[in-house]
């Protein structure tokens, strides 16, 4: 590959619209992300380190960070089953309805997380078409953990399908049926072939979706119930310790949940410094 | 080891890819499958590998059902048009791919897999750059390597899709050479697509033309070329000058040339007749029927020259082939006159709806050939 060639002689018009978009992007970019995030810390560190650190172990934190790590413990691997399946489906079959598929997979994305939450109580509320008979049988979903992992489930199910998909689409399958051809069976077609073309896209596909998972406060927050200590995730801790006047607290939670999402940046970062040229060759086109 | 594919039909949604396919492919033999694009080559070839079946239809080896095997169990080694080396493999681990997946118990050591991956390596002529990855490799050493992974399992049949197609000329040539020569040494019975007949007709011992899921005709490159068997295969293998032969009232003629003779007795008014390039002569005697010919232009490439004649008797323009020393022998100049006669041809008979009638075919040729 040929560098740009640079262009070495430019007219000062171009040189002040050069400046100046660039400056946009930058005030923007500051604006409306880095004054804000700085605000998380600069709040939760108001009144200094020891009321912060209180603040995230009491009780209460301690379970909405158990509950968070629950919640995408469970919804995170369900999704890369049904990510990778679904892109598997999506690009190596041909079937009636797959179009239909797609805008399926694509469901959770456009349509407002609330009303996504409240499909979940109409389906298993107390009042709902199945929470009677669950409930019958023991089974509680709504304003319980259950109800939590099925909407976040719901919420991030685009996440690693979506990822997958152009990716699949773009490689085709010559390598697998060179595989198949050559004697392999599916599960060695899969693990040795598929796999290691896809797992940079499903690295960030599971990055995106853990981060989703953790931050969603919508839909988690209708089949919640808020009820502090059992069904109450992180975002939902924030909501609740802010209405209570507790900024600290809220801040110090929100903190936490900040910097998962730099941990995430800086993680995908990392791994793109760090196999550049390998995620270059899975690339589409790259060869 | 034969192979016996009968009244084969593979229907897409929108098209007919095999129409009634039968072919027998003999043990240790090179044949090619030839045709333009949406011929049905591809297709036919997929389901030997076992990556596709057909709508109706049987596949035999040795007597035995072989559309009953799957693609893993049919011990077959295919090359695949963008050659499709795993990309996360180095070209080791490419070429021992097949024999890394088998079972354990049919799996050979690791000595052993080492030591047979090395002789491929050596046998493509890549000795050396066994730990690079495809990427680093170019478009031939990829094609080789993927020669080289499919002959890794001992294969029974090899398939090659368009083996040469994604390479420059020169590599092209050299390559098809080296092919032939491997063949030659390993008797491996060969399958190979391809849409170039210059290709088919230097590579294979066999040549099956297709055409709309059809085989056209099947044959050795040879009787391809010379005694082609519908009007299809006329005019896709090589260059050929098509004009049309009427009978009028002493029988059949064309412009000023007439065959002097008519196997159909008098049956057809109409035949469509091709003529190579090479088989016209340029300077007939005028005691023979012949054509008036002006001499358009010369297109001199290298060791042959292409003339463009106008015959105003035909009304149309007609190409010759000479070996390029021979222009100055025969004196030729762009605006000369010449007397032309072709030494053969290939006739068709066309009914009252214009089809030709295929079966009639006429193969003839000049009774005192005169060398032009």
């Amino acid at each position: 590959m040929s560098r740009h060639p640079r262009s070495r002689s430019m007219g000062w018009p171009r040189r002040i619209a050069h400046v100046a978009l660039i400056l946009l992007a930058l005030v923007f970019l500051v604006a409306f992300l880095l004054l804000p995030l700085a605000t998380v810390f600069v709040e939760a560190f108001r009144q200094g380190v020891a009321p912060y650190l209180q603040a995230i172990w009491q009780p209460e934190a301690r379970s909405a960070i158990r509950l968070t790590l629950l919640v995408a413990a469970i919804a995170v691997p369900l999704n890369v089953v049904f990510g990778v399946a679904a892109a598997w489906a999506m690009t190596r079959f041909e079937f009636r309805g797959k179009t239909l598929l797609g805008a399926f997979i694509d469901l959770p994305f456009s349509v407002s997380p609330v009303i996504s939450g409240l499909v979940y109580v109409l389906l298993f509320g107390a009042q709902g078409w199945f929470g009677p008979w669950m409930e019958g049988h023991g089974l509680k979903v709504i304003y319980a953990v259950p109800g939590l992992v099925l909407v976040t489930v719901f919420i991030t199910l685009p996440f690693v399908a979506r990822e997958l998909i152009p990716l699949m689409q773009s490689q085709g399958s010559e390598e697998e049926e060179a595989a198949r051809v050559l004697g392999a069976s599916g599960w060695q077609l899969f693990f040795r072939v598929t796999m290691p073309n896809i797992r940079w896209a499903l690295l960030y596909g599971v990055l995106l979706c853990n981060a989703r998972a953790m931050g969603e406060f919508g839909a988690v927050s209708v089949v919640s119930g808020h009820i502090r200590g059992l069904t109450t995730t992180m975002p939902l801790e924030v909501e609740m310790r802010y209405n209570e006047y507790d900024y600290v607290g809220a801040f110090a939670v929100a903190s936490l949940l900040a910097l998962l999402a730099l941990l995430t940046l800086a993680v995908k970062t990392l791994l793109e410094w760090r196999y550049g040229d390998e995620i270059a060759a899975h690339a589409p086109g790259g060869h | 080891m034969t192979l016996e594919l009968s009244h084969l039909n593979r229907r897409f949604a929108e098209y007919q890819a095999l129409d009634d396919v039968s072919l027998e492919i003999a043990p240790g033999e090179f044949l090619a499958l030839l045709g333009p694009s949406g011929s049905g080559k591809t297709t036919l070839l997929r389901i030997l590998a076992g990556l596709d079946y057909p709508d109706t239809g049987s596949v035999l080896k040795d007597g035995k059902d072989f559309l009953a095997t799957t693609a893993r169990e049919r011990n077959i080694g295919m090359v695949f048009q963008h050659y499709a080396l795993f990309r996360h493999l180095t070209v080791l681990e490419n070429i021992a791919f097949g024999l890394r997946v088998r079972p354990w118990r049919k799996r050979p050591s690791r000595a052993v897999i080492r030591e047979r991956v090395e002789r491929l390596l050596k046998r493509v002529q890549l000795d050396g750059l066994g730990r690079r990855y495809p990427s680093q490799l170019s478009g031939g050493q990829r094609q080789r390597v993927a020669l080289a992974r499919a002959l890794a399992v001992e294969p029974d049949i090899l398939l090659l899709d368009e083996p040469f197609g994604a390479l420059d000329a020169q590599v092209r040539v050299a390559l098809r050479r080296w092919l032939r020569e491997l063949h030659e040494e390993l008797q491996l019975t060969t399958v190979f697509v391809t849409h170039d007949q210059e290709e088919a007709l230097e590579l294979a011992d066999r040549v099956a033309v297709m055409n709309n899921g059809r085989v056209e005709q099947v044959g050795s490159p040879e009787m391809i070329y010379q005694q082609p068997a519908t009007p299809f295969v006329c005019e896709f293998i090589g260059k050929v000058n098509r004009f049309t032969v009427r009978r009028n009232g002493a029988g059949l003629a064309a412009g000023g040339w007439k065959p002097e003779d008519d196997p159909w007795q008098g049956r057809h008014t109409e035949a469509v007749a091709y003529v190579r390039p090479e088989q016209l002569r340029l300077a007939v005697p005028a005691s023979q029927p012949a054509w008036e010919a002006r001499l358009r232009h010369i297109y001199l490439a290298g060791s042959v020259a292409h003339l463009e004649l106008q015959v105003e008797s035909l009304e149309q323009p007609l190409e010759a082939d000479i070996a390029s020393e021979d222009l100055s022998r025969l004196g030729l100049q762009a605006g000369m006159e010449l007397r032309v006669a072709p030494r053969g041809a290939v006739l068709f008979p066309r009914d009252g709806q214009g089809a030709t009638i295929n079966h009639e075919r006429w193969i003839w040729h000049a009774r005192s050939p005169v060398p032009a």
